[in-house]
């Protein structure tokens, strides 16, 4: 969720935890995680087809950022 | 004039706008499939309530995708009217053919309930029939209905009179508990700059009749008739 989009989910994670007594906890937000295999000739075709749809499906650009990190397979 | 509803692999309220249509308004309506390419002869298309493809991912978000919704795009390029209830008001704004976005009601809780819409605008194609102002008692059911625009989107929807309606108590005025779910502005419904797509949370197909406590969702379906009767006329 972006910064500026309230976030019911993780406000209702934060004052769960702080009703556990984990005072220290300013603030919670939650995203999803997703784990997505391809098949691409290298690292760059790989960001640009993650980067495309992220765009197009993954996230909704109004209310979510996204990010992602690349790892390596051996085929 | 003609009505097509349609029809999404986990569309549930298709059945009661196909009723409405057909037996309360006594017009021709037929049922148009996700994987249809393209829409005939229909003026208006109603994208009914439901939950699309089980809501994966986010609500609306793989439906928009299916091939009808290239027709959809198509026809309301064409200036044909388009209507989102609920569901189809979410498989509208991820499709980019309305505004905006619909997330998760600030209090978590999917709402069922009887509430107050007032009507926004009034010089729509789906609102034509109602005077400025009008409050409509109708019902929401959803948990994902909480609207959102950022501030500069918001500032040029108001001044392009995107806001079609807004959440109210009885008397129709906007306050805080008459809000359902969170929605910006108290935000129920939008439309596109053209003004003939229309997406709003609450069910106009579910408040059609007496027996379901209120009727005053019918106005929503007379605007249209008497759009294209005045139309076809002209």
């Amino acid at each position: 969720m972006k910064k500026a989009v309230l976030d019911p989910q993780g406000v209702a994670v934060e004052n769960s935890l702080k009703a556990l007594g984990y005072d220290q906890v300013r603030s919670v937000r939650v995203g999803k995680y997703i784990e997505l295999t391809l098949e691409a000739p290298g690292r760059e075709e790989a960001a640009a087809r993650v980067e495309e749809m992220s765009r197009r499906l993954l996230s909704n650009p109004v209310i979510e950022d996204f990010s992602y990190t690349l790892q390596e397979d051996a085929v | 004039m003609k009505f097509g509803v349609i029809v999404f692999p986990g569309s549930n309220c298709d059945l009661d706008s196909y009723f409405l249509v057909r037996d309360i308004l006594r017009q021709p309506v037929e049922y148009i499939y996700y994987y249809e390419e393209s829409i005939k002869q229909c003026d208006a298309i109603i994208l009914p309530g439901g939950f699309t493809y089980g809501d994966y991912l986010r609500s609306g978000a793989i439906a928009r995708f299916s091939p009808v919704m290239s027709a959809v795009a198509d026809f309301a390029d064409r200036g044909g009217a388009v209507l989102g209830i609920c569901n189809g008001f979410q498989v509208l704004t991820e499709a980019g053919l309305l505004p905006g976005a619909l997330y998760r009601n600030d209090h978590l809780q999917f709402r069922c309930e009887q509430v107050y819409v007032r009507v926004e605008n009034n010089s729509l194609p789906f609102t034509r029939s109602a005077s400025l102002g009008k409050v409509l008692e109708i019902p929401v059911a959803h948990g994902d209905g909480n609207y959102y625009a950022p501030p500069e989107l918001l500032r040029e929807m108001k001044a392009n009179n995107q806001v079609v309606f807004r959440y109210t108590d009885r008397d129709g005025n906007v306050t805080e508990g008459a809000n359902p779910n969170g929605s910006v502005e108290n935000i129920a419904g939008v439309c596109n700059r053209e003004g003939n797509v229309v997406g709003m949370m609450p069910h106009p197909e579910r408040a059609g009749e007496k027996i379901l406590g209120s009727k005053h969702g019918l106005i929503i379906f007379k605007s249209i008739i008497s759009y294209f009767l005045n139309r076809e006329v002209v």
